[in-house]
Formats: structure tokens, C-alpha cells, sequence
């Protein structure tokens, strides 16, 4: 990046609220239905229809406000914002302006081991707009109403980020506490998390901000690291080249990975907010926001300071393991499953478990082998039945059928051969049938006693125990 | 029959002197037979025939109540499944609303009959019914006269007996207006007092239904239907509904009735002035007190009011924009085309007036100079009513400066019709309940006496305005021709 | 307070609502006169004052989160200009 230019960035984040029912009607909020099947006739805006707020919407908003250790309303008003367009079927958003729900708050962020404070203005609630389509009907845009009335929540930033990296570690963060509070199912991919990025440069130690430019709903990571970085480099050579950053709303191409302006929106807007006199105002009672706190669960980075003195994990598992509220806490149901073994239990989360649901690219929920099984595994590995080889064949058994470790186990007969005279039997036959090899060993080749742990493993199946296996053939081959 | 009240139509259809087919088919004959009035825009007569005979039906199973068979005409601001809705507007003239009002709801769980949908100004935006897409309506009393507005239609209907009573809307005087200039009783209920689900919006914060009748009587039979919480409209109070027929009976003895100054200021004809004397003389009479009371920030409640108002049905408006219903205009260029000409082309002067009013009142840098300022004056507002509230049991001046104007007359002057709402308009803004009753005749058009209430207070005005009615014969008289 | 043709024009687009040029000295009349009726109203000193957006000092009510609402698509299509495909249909959006 260029050093004498020093980069401000704000993010307006937009999380889909996970209500069943709209955020001012009955109607579903699904993903995916046929289109305008789920547009009732709230969202339709169809004449003489009124909104009724969602006691959930309310309730999520103010979990997330209690999360960041925000100013929860107590008084919150919603506003019309009104413009044209045809996604927006009334005219006017119903957003919130002079008073939103969630007042100032706060979000801890880490890039490069470096702690930073990112500060949250306010979140609001609003209701999401439908979509346009824009396959073609006969040179006409199609209309699908099932989004519009789907709460969300804008959660604005400070302009406290100085780098993509910041920003996306911000967005990340945020991410991870509305999955942790499940307000939010944080699926990018369908549009229930995404951003409008404000990115502006100025000359290093200059005190005012420069020109702002609004990229406008980026929906990955990916795509926020990349948008703003190559918005960076246009302002940087806008103004470099003499020239001045207009303040417009850009889009990101993630095709051809640039930012381009959006006519269609290029005009400057006047969204003459006023009270929705539809709606009274909302009023956040003391007992209501206890109610709410009551139900917070254990947030992000109180968890991974936990895992850290409870298990003794370093920052990187406990990072890892705490990542979703999901995963930890499937990481602590097993650890439980298994009689106490965190230690193994970490190993084979991190391990294992994680490789095998990344390859089948499956979310832990989704996971085949539940912690019950998992923690059947690991106790069998704990009290010595199962070598730490066999033992992935189990858990790879676990993974393609509904049964026990303990009944994989006995139907296929993998329980290790700790039995010293079964062992020392096959030892036996094996010295006596490889006397070249004995004599090479007993003539000061240690190497050749690979050999003999070989062919034991391979005579048991590699069931017999290493550690037996390992001791009785030192004391034989001596001799 | 037409004649009768609903409480007379009620005891006869009880007693079986007629039935309520009999009584819907007088009715739609009297309609066809009075046309020229314009006060439908849509008749229902083969609805009006089923409902009559269910209503029978029900009458036959001992299920009938008040309204049970009774035939009424709904302000065409309310949707009715299935009828054409159309808010007196071109933009609506092809709407088949797809469900009911919350109030049209209540009247069809009472056994009521719709015999049709009444005439309005566009969008209920207009003070004399002439900015209705379909035409003025004639107030029968002076045919070449305004019946008011905006509900002007239901007003001319029940005054011409069309119909056994009607809904209106009232958002700055609309129910209570073509009440007064038509010569019958029209009630404005407290805001929230009745649904507001389904009635298309002019100014929310400002609207609300109510009936319009022959007698307080009547209206008190009306409102015990129309009110309620509806869990549909966030602004609906949870209230219990009182026994308003329980109510009619209680005596004017020691009721304290306060006079605005404000409102018998030189703006007031006088002739208008002399007729309400004589009617708060025969108040007096029946045991009221009255008591002279100052609300200083009355004056302002024309500006105030032209300010929310629009600013409201600025937004409230946006939606009929030739996307998922309504008018659309051909062969959109584009996107803007779309927008600009379908609502260029299909809402009239007056509503276009306002949006613009209102758009700019809300507008980049003069939002605080003007919507806020009134909102502070509204408060200011409902703080005198609040004030002399405490000091007496009701107020009472014209609803009118003058009776019924001639068609035309006040068109071309839109601010001259905006200062004939200047003693409704308050009302509104306050939130507070309100009716006006017929008080007497000037040059043969009738006088409105508005009577004004405290919060939820409807049974003390149905109650005085019963009293009066029981002692004077105005509201029995009947426009020459349509006896 | 007067407007000019200039203003009513931009407030018009701002609306989209389409206005008859013909007519546009006749509404920047008529909205200028409307202007002045409002500005009686800056004789009221309202500093202290707190707006008032509802006629009662009352809260919202909310509703418990249940789907209510079924699908009423073909109705709700049936009074509506240009549907395809369940779509409803407006010329070309560009973004």
C-alpha cells in the first residue's frame, strides 16, 4: 500500500434478522420460495394495509445491542425513507433515522496480533427490500416481493478502520456474534449478511477525512478485502493524477475485480425521513432488556479466554475451537462424551473432524458423526483398546454408518492385542522363520528391527498393541 | 320505510312488518330512481340482495342484532373484497380490493347490507366532493350546491334516504363537514377508537372512520359495530368498547359546555351564528351550563394541518406507482416514464397539490422549518383542548363558516377551500372526538352544531346530542323531493 | 415565501409525479400562497416545545412472531398491470 496515503473505512453491515415471520407481517421469511409466493399484502404495499411490529425483531436487535454494550433505545422511533424504486413497494422504506433502537457500542477487533476498539455508531431495524431480476423479459426487469418486510439489522461503524485487512477482521467479527446470539444465520451466499463499504483517502496525518466513496452490498469476506483495496488504489490515482474522488455509490465487480459507479442510483437522493405515523414509538422497558440479557449466551471472546485457562489451550486452538458457537460447543459436549479427555478431544476436533467436514464441505451442525459417537471413539482410544491408527479407521466408520464405535469395533474386530502371549507367539514364528534377519540385528543392525515391528503389524493386522509389540521384541531379539 | 331510523327499521324488521330483502330492494330502487345525486360509485345490488337474504336467514335463527338486515353505504375508501374500490381516483379505477376493511369486516359479522360504495373526493382530499375522478355529487338540499367533503357522497346518501346510514372518513372535518352541509349526524371518533386497517390512507395520524346517520341515535348504533381494537393497526387502542345505546339516555342536567371564543370570531356568518345560539340556548334549557373558554393556538391549526397532512399522504401515496396494481400508463420509456406519467395521469389537481406540498415540506433544509414546526404546533394545539377539557364537559361551535356552497365556487381557490376546514381541522390534530348535528336552516341549507369531546368521551357526545334531538325536529327534516 | 416554476419542477421529479407544463405556473402559484398560510405559523415561539407525531402518547404494540400469512399470489397477480412468471414486470432497472 502506498505510505503516504493513509486509508478510512466505515462499514454499514446489513444482517437478515432469523424471525419466522417478517418484520411488519405474518408472512414467511424463507429462503428460497417460488417468487411472490411469500409477499403478503403488507409487503405488497397494497392500499388501506398496515405494519405490525415483530416482538422478535425487537428482541434480537436488543440482544445484539446488549452484546456490543450498546445504549439499548429506551426510546426508538421508525421513520419512512422515501424514494422510488421498484424492489420498494410502498415508496419508502420503513427505517429507523433520529432515534434507532441500539444507540453507541463497541466491537474488539485483532489483525496481525494487534488489538483494536472498533467503534459501532448504532444499529437499526429496517425492513429489506425485494429484488430485481434481471434476466431478460422482453427487455423488462422481473419483480419478486418475497425479500421485501424481511427484518434486518444495519449495524454502522465508526470510520475507525484503516485498512481491508481491519475491515474484514471487523466484518468477520461481527459475523461470529450474530451466528453466537443467533440472530442471524450469517448465510452469505443468500444475502443475510452483507455490507456497504464507506472507503476514503487522505494524506497521511492529515486530520480531515477525504471524499468518500459507498461500495454498495458486497456479500463475502473475499469480496470485501478486494473491493476495498481496489477501490483504495483508484482514489489514490484519481487524486495522484490531479484529479478529485467524487462522492457516489459504487458497485463491486467481483468478474472483472474493480468498482464501478451506479448510474442508476447517481442522483443525489433526498429521502425526506419522517415518524412513520403508522407506527408509534418503541419504548425498551428495563424488565424487557433483563428478560433479554438474561438469555445472552457466553459471547465469542469470553469463550476463548475460557477454552485458554480451562483447557489449557493456546490462542490458535482456543481461536479455532470457539469460531462458532456450534463448533464449541460441540467441542464441550465431547469433551464430556468422552469422560474428560480435552486434550484428545481438541486433537480430534482440530484434527480429524474439521479435515473431514471441510472436504465434505459441511458446517458442523451438519456433521455425520455426532459428539456421542465421537466421544465413544475417543474413550476407546483413551483406555488403550484402539491404537491411534485403527482408531481413524473407526472414526472413518463413524462417518459412513449410524452405529457405535464400540459395536464398529466389535463387528469388525479392531480391538488392539494387548494380550502379551498372543503377541509373544507371533514373535516366536516370526524369529524363527526370519533367522537371516535376527542374525543381522543381534550383529549390531539396529535398523533391521523396523523389520520385525513390520511383520508383527502386519501378522496382527496392526491391531497388536506398539508399545507391547516394542518390548517384547527387544527382549526376544536379545536373545 | 325509507324514512325510519335504524332503530325504527330494526323494530319493524323484528316485528316482520318487512323484511330485509323488502327493505334492500326500496332502497336500490331509490338509488336508481336518484342517479342525478352521483353520491354511488358503485352499486352492489346483487351483493346487497344475498346479504339481505342471509340476513333474513340469520333474523329466522334468532341471531339478528341491531344492524342484522339493515342497509348501509360505505365510503369508497374502504376495501371491500371482491367491489371495486377506487378512492374516488382514476389510480384505483380498476382495483378489486382483495380483502376487507377491518370496519367493512365488522359490519358484515353484524348482518349488515352494503348496498354499495359512495362517492369522495379523490383520495379523501377536498372539502365539497368536486375532486372525485367521478364527478361532484349534489347535495340534496340544493341540488346545485356542494354536499361537502370529503365524504360527500355517503352524506348526500343518507340526507336524500338512499340508505339506512353510511361510513365516512374524517381526517380535517370530512365526516362532520358534508354532516353539517347535508343536514345529518356524522360522528368523528377518537383516533384509534376505529380500525384503520383497509381504509385507504390519506394523512395516518389523522384518519379515522366513523358513521354518518339520521340521528345520534343512529350513530351510537353505528359506532357500537365500527369500534374496537383491531390487532392489525398499531394504532388501534385497546379500549373497551362502553355501551354507547346504554349511554343515549343519560340527562344534559349539569353538563358543562365550553364555547371557544376563537370560534365565534368574525369569520363566522352570522345567520350560522344565530342558529347555533338558539341551539345552545335549548341545551341551556335542557340543564347544560355553558361557560366561555380562550384556546389561543387555534388559529394556527390551518397551517399546521396543510403541513402533516400532506406531508403524510406524500408518502402515503407513493405506492400507487403502476407496479403491482392500479392504473399504469402505456408504453412506459422507462423506469421514470413509468412512474412520472402512470401518477402524472392518474391522480387529479388536488391530490397532486398536495403530494407536491408535502414532498416539499419534507425536503432537504426545510423539514424543521416546516413539518417539525407543526408538529410543535399541533401539541401546542392539543394542549388548549386538554386545558379547557378540564374546565368543562364539552365544546360546541359551527362546523362550517358557511352552509353549502355553490358547485364551482370555491374551486379555482384552493386556499379559500382550505379555510372552510378551519373548525374541524383542530380536532384532528388533537385526536379528539367529534360530531356535528343538524341545528337549524339558513336560506333553506342546513346547519352543523359541532359538538367536541374529551379522549373516548363518544357516549357523552351521542348522549347530548340525543337529548337535543329528543326535544328539536332538524335532523327529521327531509330534503324537498326525496320525502 | 414564494417558489419559483424552477423548484416545483424538481419537487415534481422528486415525487414522479408528471405535471402538464402548462400547469406549472398555476401550481407555483397555488403552492406559493400555501407557503405563506404556513408561515403564520412562525409567529409561535415553539423552542421548548415537543413535537407531537401521534394524538396520543401511546407505544407500539408488538406482534408475536407467527407465520399468518399464506400465499395469495394469484390473487394478489390478478389486479396487477404486468406479471410473468409470477414476476411483476417494470422496464428495465439499471443499476
Amino acid at each position: 500500500m502506498n505510505a503516504a496515503w493513509e486509508t478510512v473505512i466505515g462499514l454499514e453491515i446489513h444482517a437478515q434478522l432469523a424471525t419466522k415471520s417478517k418484520i411488519f407481517s405474518g408472512a414467511a421469511t424463507a429462503y428460497g420460495a417460488a417468487p411472490n409466493t411469500q409477499a403478503c399484502s403488507v409487503d405488497l404495499g397494497l392500499p388501506g394495509v398496515l405494519p405490525v411490529l415483530n416482538r422478535e425483531a425487537v428482541r434480537m436487535a436488543v440482544k445484539f445491542g446488549l452484546a456490543i454494550d450498546a445504549a439499548i433505545g429506551p426510546y426508538s422511533v421508525f421513520a419512512r425513507k422515501n424514494y422510488f424504486y421498484p424492489d420498494l413497494p410502498k415508496g419508502y422504506q420503513i427505517s429507523q433515522f433520529e432515534l434507532p433502537i441500539v444507540g453507541p457500542g463497541h466491537v474488539d477487533i485483532e489483525v496481525d496480533g494487534v488489538k483494536k476498539r472498533i467503534g459501532v455508531t448504532r444499529a437499526h431495524l429496517e425492513e429489506d427490500a425485494g429484488k430485481s431480476l434481471h434476466e431478460d423479459f422482453h427487455g423488462l426487469t422481473g419483480i419478486d416481493l418475497n425479500r421485501a418486510g424481511t427484518p434486518l439489522l444495519e449495524i454502522v461503524s465508526e470510520p475507525d478502520m484503516r485498512s481491508a485487512d481491519e475491515a474484514v477482521a471487523y466484518m468477520r467479527k461481527v459475523h461470529e456474534l450474530v451466528r453466537y446470539l443467533e440472530i442471524c444465520d450469517g448465510n452469505m451466499q443468500e444475502g443475510s449478511f452483507r455490507c456497504d463499504a464507506n472507503v476514503s483517502v487522505r494524506p497521511r496525518g492529515q486530520a480531515e477525512f477525504g471524499t468518500r466513496a459507498e461500495i454498495k452490498n458486497i456479500n463475502s469476506f473475499k469480496f470485501v478485502e478486494k473491493a476495498i483495496n481496489y477501490e483504495i488504489e483508484r482514489q489514490i490515482e484519481v487524486i495522484e493524477s490531479g484529479g478529485k474522488v467524487v462522492q457516489e455509490t459504487r458497485l463491486y465487480d467481483s468478474m472483472k475485480d474493480e468498482t464501478r459507479s451506479m448510474r442508476g442510483k447517481e442522483e443525489a437522493n433526498d429521502y425526506r425521513y419522517f415518524p412513520d405515523p403508522d407506527l408509534l414509538p418503541v419504548v425498551i422497558e428495563e424488565a424487557f432488556k433483563e428478560e433479554v440479557k438474561a438469555m445472552l449466551p457466553e459471547l465469542p471472546d469470553a469463550k476463548k479466554q475460557r477454552f485458554k485457562t480451562h483447557y489449557g489451550q493456546d490462542d490458535e486452538t482456543a481461536a479455532t475451537l470457539t469460531a462458532s458457537r456450534q463448533l464449541a460447543d460441540y467441542y464441550e459436549a465431547l469433551v464430556k462424551a468422552s469422560g474428560g479427555e480435552a486434550k484428545l478431544a481438541c486433537n480430534w476436533v482440530t484434527g480429524d473432524l474439521l479435515g473431514a467436514l471441510n472436504k465434505a464441505g459441511l458446517d458442523i451442525s451438519r456433521s455425520p458423526v455426532d459428539y456421542e459417537r465421537l466421544g465413544g471413539l475417543l474413550k476407546r482410544i483413551a483406555d488403550n483398546t484402539l491404537s491411534g491408527k485403527i482408531a481413524k479407521r473407526v472414526f472413518e466408520a463413524l462417518w459412513q454408518s449410524p452405529d457405535t464405535a464400540d459395536a464398529i469395533i466389535e463387528r469388525e474386530g479392531l480391538k488392539q492385542i494387548t494380550d502379551s502371549g498372543a503377541i509373544e507367539a507371533i514373535i516366536d514364528k516370526i524369529i524363527a522363520d526370519n533367522a537371516g534377519q535376527v542374525e543381522q540385528y543381534r550383529s549390531g543392525k539396529d535398523k533391521v528391527f523396523g523389520f520385525f515391528v513390520g511383520q508383527v503389524m502386519k501378522a496382527t493386522q496392526g491391531q497388536a498393541s506398539p508399545g507391547e509389540v516394542n518390548k517384547l521384541l527387544k527382549a526376544k531379539l536379545k536373545g | 320505510m325509507h324514512n325510519c331510523t335504524i332503530a325504527e327499521l330494526a323494530s319493524s324488521l323484528r316485528t316482520g312488518e318487512f323484511s330485509s330483502v323488502e327493505l334492500t330492494q326500496a332502497y336500490l330502487k331509490r338509488i336508481e330512481q336518484h342517479q342525478a345525486l352521483n353520491s354511488l360509485i358503485t352499486v352492489t345490488a346483487d351483493q346487497a340482495l344475498m346479504q339481505a337474504q342471509a340476513a333474513d336467514d340469520m333474523r329466522a335463527a334468532g341471531q339478528a342484532g341491531l344492524l342484522t338486515g339493515i342497509p348501509v353505504i360505505h365510503k369508497d375508501i374502504f376495501c371491500t373484497k371482491g367491489v371495486k374500490t377506487s378512492c374516488g381516483s382514476k389510480m384505483l379505477d380498476n382495483f378489486i380490493a382483495p380483502y376487507n376493511a377491518t370496519v367493512i369486516e365488522k359490519f358484515h359479522a353484524a348482518g349488515a347490507v352494503t348496498l354499495g360504495k359512495s362517492n369522495m373526493d379523490e383520495f379523501a382530499m377536498g372539502s365539497s366532493n368536486e375532486t372525485s375522478y367521478y364527478g361532484p355529487v349534489q347535495n340534496p338540499w340544493h341540488t346545485a350546491a356542494v354536499p361537502g367533503g370529503s365524504s360527500g357522497g355517503s352524506a348526500a346518501a343518507v340526507a336524500a334516504r338512499l340508505c339506512a346510514a353510511a361510513t365516512g372518513t374524517d381526517t380535517g372535518g370530512s365526516i362532520r363537514q358534508p354532516a353539517a352541509l347535508c343536514g345529518i349526524t356524522g360522528l368523528k371518533p377518537t383516533y384509534g377508537r376505529v380500525s384503520r386497517y383497509g381504509m385507504i390512507a390519506y394523512a395516518s395520524s389523522l384518519d379515522q372512520g366513523g358513521p354518518m346517520t339520521r340521528s345520534a341515535e343512529d350513530a351510537a348504533i353505528m359506532l357500537q359495530t365500527m369500534a374496537g381494537f383491531d390487532d392489525k393497526d398499531s394504532t388501534s387502542v385497546e379500549q373497551p368498547v362502553p355501551d354507547y345505546l346504554a349511554e343515549l339516555n343519560k340527562p344534559l342536567d349539569g353538563l358543562k359546555i365550553g364555547l371557544p371564543e376563537e370560534f365565534f370570531g368574525t369569520g363566522l356568518n352570522s345567520d350560522i351564528a344565530q342558529a347555533l345560539d338558539a341551539a345552545i340556548d335549548q341545551f341551556q334549557k335542557l340543564g347544560a351550563q355553558v361557560k366561555s373558554v380562550s384556546m389561543p393556538h387555534l388559529q394556527y391549526a390551518i397551517p399546521a394541518y396543510y403541513v402533516i397532512a400532506p406531508a403524510e399522504c406524500s408518502a402515503n401515496l407513493s405506492r400507487f406507482d403502476g407496479v403491482r396494481f392500479g392504473y399504469r400508463c402505456e408504453n412506459p420509456a422507462d423506469l421514470t416514464d413509468l412512474y412520472t406519467r402512470s401518477r402524472g395521469e392518474a391522480f387529479g389537481k388536488e391530490v397532486k397539490r398536495r403530494i407536491l406540498i408535502g414532498t416539499y415540506a419534507l425536503s432537504a433544509g426545510y423539514y424543521d422549518a416546516y413539518y417539525l414546526k407543526a408538529q410543535k404546533v399541533r401539541r401546542l394545539i392539543t394542549e388548549d383542548f386538554k386545558a379547557a377539557l378540564t374546565e368543562v364537559d364539552v365544546l360546541m361551535g359551527p362546523v362550517s363558516p358557511s352552509t353549502a356552497f355553490g358547485q364551482g365556487e370555491k374551486t379555482g381557490d384552493p386556499i379559500q377551500m382550505y379555510l372552510s376546514d378551519i373548525y374541524t381541522i383542530a380536532v384532528n390534530l388533537a385526536g379528539l372526538p367529534a360530531l356535528s348535528i343538524p341545528a337549524g336552516f339558513v336560506d333553506g341549507k342546513p346547519v352543523g352544531l359541532q359538538i367536541i369531546g374529551d379522549y373516548f368521551a363518544e357516549g357523552r357526545l351521542l348522549s347530548s346530542a340525543h337529548q337535543y334531538q329528543q326535544v328539536t325536529d332538524w335532523h327529521l327534516q327531509t330534503p324537498e323531493g326525496f320525502d | 415565501m414564494s417558489l419559483t416554476a424552477d423548484t416545483v419542477k424538481k419537487i415534481a421529479h422528486l415525487a414522479r409525479l408528471g405535471i402538464d407544463t402548462r400547469d406549472i405556473d398555476d401550481y407555483t402559484q397555488d403552492l406559493s400562497g400555501i407557503l405563506d398560510l404556513m408561515t403564520q405559523m412562525n409567529a409561535l415561539d415553539t423552542d421548548a416545545v415537543t413535537p407531537m407525531a401521534h394524538p396520543m402518547d401511546q407505544v407500539q404494540r408488538l406482534r408475536a412472531d407467527t407465520v399468518t400469512e399464506s400465499d395469495q399470489r394469484r390473487v394478489f397477480q390478478a389486479i396487477a398491470p404486468q406479471v410473468e412468471a409470477g414476476l411483476y414486470l417494470v422496464p428495465k432497472v439499471i443499476e
